[in-house]
């Protein structure tokens, strides 16, 4: 079996910033992924970023995911296993993946999870058509491969996600018939929402769909109006000719590497879902074992990248390196965090993070 | 279904990749996926479900849902939004869960 000392599952956001200070540390370090490309979700977004210069505000994300993997790339301690699939995680840090046909397994000293999300779906008549597609897969296909979804959309949901792929099926030549949410204010920033509208999109609140309409695949979709309990008020159907239905409406952690291994798991819907119990330096109940970015609880890149640099900097730290200003980097990062979660926009992340025990 | 003009992506030429989906010949591009050359040449079903036999296409497209599942070259179960596409790739839809030969 092969081993490594510093495994880390995920070559997104999380887990490239935690590979760099690891490498920076003196560690050796094997990063593996899924996909035949480094970046995870950055590989798509062609957005530029607010926050913090320091986290490359106003640079595109994926100019940014270019510094990130410039960065380690080659690295003489680095080694990158891409288009492998972890399946198995056990408590000895033995690490059972697939590359094609083949399984494999590598054991870690220590090991980084930054497994990223999966979308979430909502349940209506005909949710499973072709057309119905989920809105980071809207984006791969646009941004990654070049591909249009289809001709006209019906988007579903006004959170940042929402809004941005809109952004972008319109730079794509896509049409935009209409952006529905269900809740009664738009839930994204205003920033993003406003430049839509300017284009001519149609923005409704407290609206959701009833039923996808087709046979094969998505024809148009049926729209109603919501009351204050969420549920569908009769006779304000509405019909939209479409044949896509992007579903932007959430996403939860992929925690089950995590649960599989045995790791204390917590429910906190404010984080997305099942979430591990981490302390605030990203450590979980399983010794030497760590996670960050979206697994641990849904935000977005830039706080991914300095999560992902905690959890690197733990794993030096209890690998028993010296790593030279630990304390000020981490209170650094600490703080920049923070920032990142003020606001009215960072309140549900706030709560979460005080259901998990991490911030007081 | 391709983006010819884009504001900020400058999708460069790409070389032609031939393949067949359920023996009839389609063509891809360089860099594509089997689902992104198949969605771009107009295949929107790529799967049925197992029992009800509904159709079921693209969803996630980073290799999470299942929904894009095929035989490729025989072996069934490929996760055809994260698998490149290669010339000369026989891809098929799957009856069911796909069997071990």
């Amino acid at each position: 079996m092969k081993t490594t000392e510093c495994l880390i599952v995920g070559a997104g956001p999380a887990g490239m910033r935690a590979a760099k200070r690891l490498l920076d540390a003196g560690a050796e370090v094997t990063l593996i992924d899924r996909s035949d490309m480094l970046g995870g979700q950055l590989t798509k977004q062609t957005h530029m970023f607010f926050g913090s210069e320091k986290q490359h505000a106003s640079k595109r994300g994926i100019d940014i995911m270019q510094l990130m993997i410039d960065d380690i790339v080659n690295h003489p301690k680095l080694t990158v296993i891409k288009n492998a699939t972890v399946v198995a995680m056990y408590k000895d840090r033995v690490v059972g993946y697939v590359i094609g046909e083949t399984y494999h397994r590598i054991q870690a000293n220590a090991i980084v999870v930054a497994a990223g999300a999966s979308e979430k779906a909502i349940p209506f008549e005909n949710n499973d058509l072709p057309g119905v597609y989920a809105a980071g897969a809207v984006q791969t296909l646009m941004n990654v491969y070049g591909v249009k979804p289809g001709h006209k959309v019906l988007m579903v949901g006004s959170g940042n996600i929402g809004l941005i792929v809109t952004y972008q099926l319109l730079q794509a030549g896509v049409e935009v018939v209409k952006l529905i949410e269900a809740a009664d204010s738009i839930g994204g920033y205003l920033v993003h929402a406003s430049k839509i509208k300017r284009l001519g999109v149609d923005i409704e609140t407290n609206m959701s769909v009833k039923r996808a309409i087709g046979k094969d695949e998505v024809e148009a979709a049926e729209i109603w109006r919501l009351d204050e309990a969420w549920q569908g008020i009769e006779g304000t159907e509405e019909i939209i000719e479409c044949d896509v239905i992007c579903m932007a409406v959430g996403l939860a952690p992929l925690t089950e590497l995590l649960q599989q291994m045995g790791a204390k798991i917590m429910y906190v819907r404010e984080l997305g879902g099942n979430v591990p119990v981490i302390d605030k330096d990203h450590r979980t109940s399983i010794e030497r074992v760590y996670a960050c970015g979206d697994m641990a609880g849904i935000e977005e890149a830039s706080s991914a990248m300095m999560a992902g640099e905690i959890a690197g900097l733990s794993a030096a730290v209890d690998l028993g390196y010296h790593v030279e200003n630990y304390e000020d980097d981490v209170a650094r990062l600490r703080h920049e965090l923070s920032n990142l979660r003020d606001g009215p926009h960072g309140e549900k992340i706030r709560l979460g993070l005080k259901k998990l025990g991490v911030l007081s | 279904m391709r983006i010819k003009n884009h504001p900020i992506l400058g999708f460069k030429a790409r070389k032609t990749i031939t393949f067949t989906f359920d023996g009839k010949t389609y063509q891809g591009l360089e860099g594509d996926t089997i689902a992104s050359a198949l969605h771009a040449a107009g295949v929107r079903k790529l799967s049925e479900s197992i029992h009800r036999k509904r159709p079921r296409g693209f969803y996630c497209a980073i290799g999470n849902c299942a929904s894009c599942n095929m035989i490729v070259n025989g072996a069934p179960n490929v996760r055809t939004c994260i698998t490149p596409l290669e010339e000369g790739m026989d891809v098929r839809m799957q009856d069911g869960k796909g069997r071990v030969e």
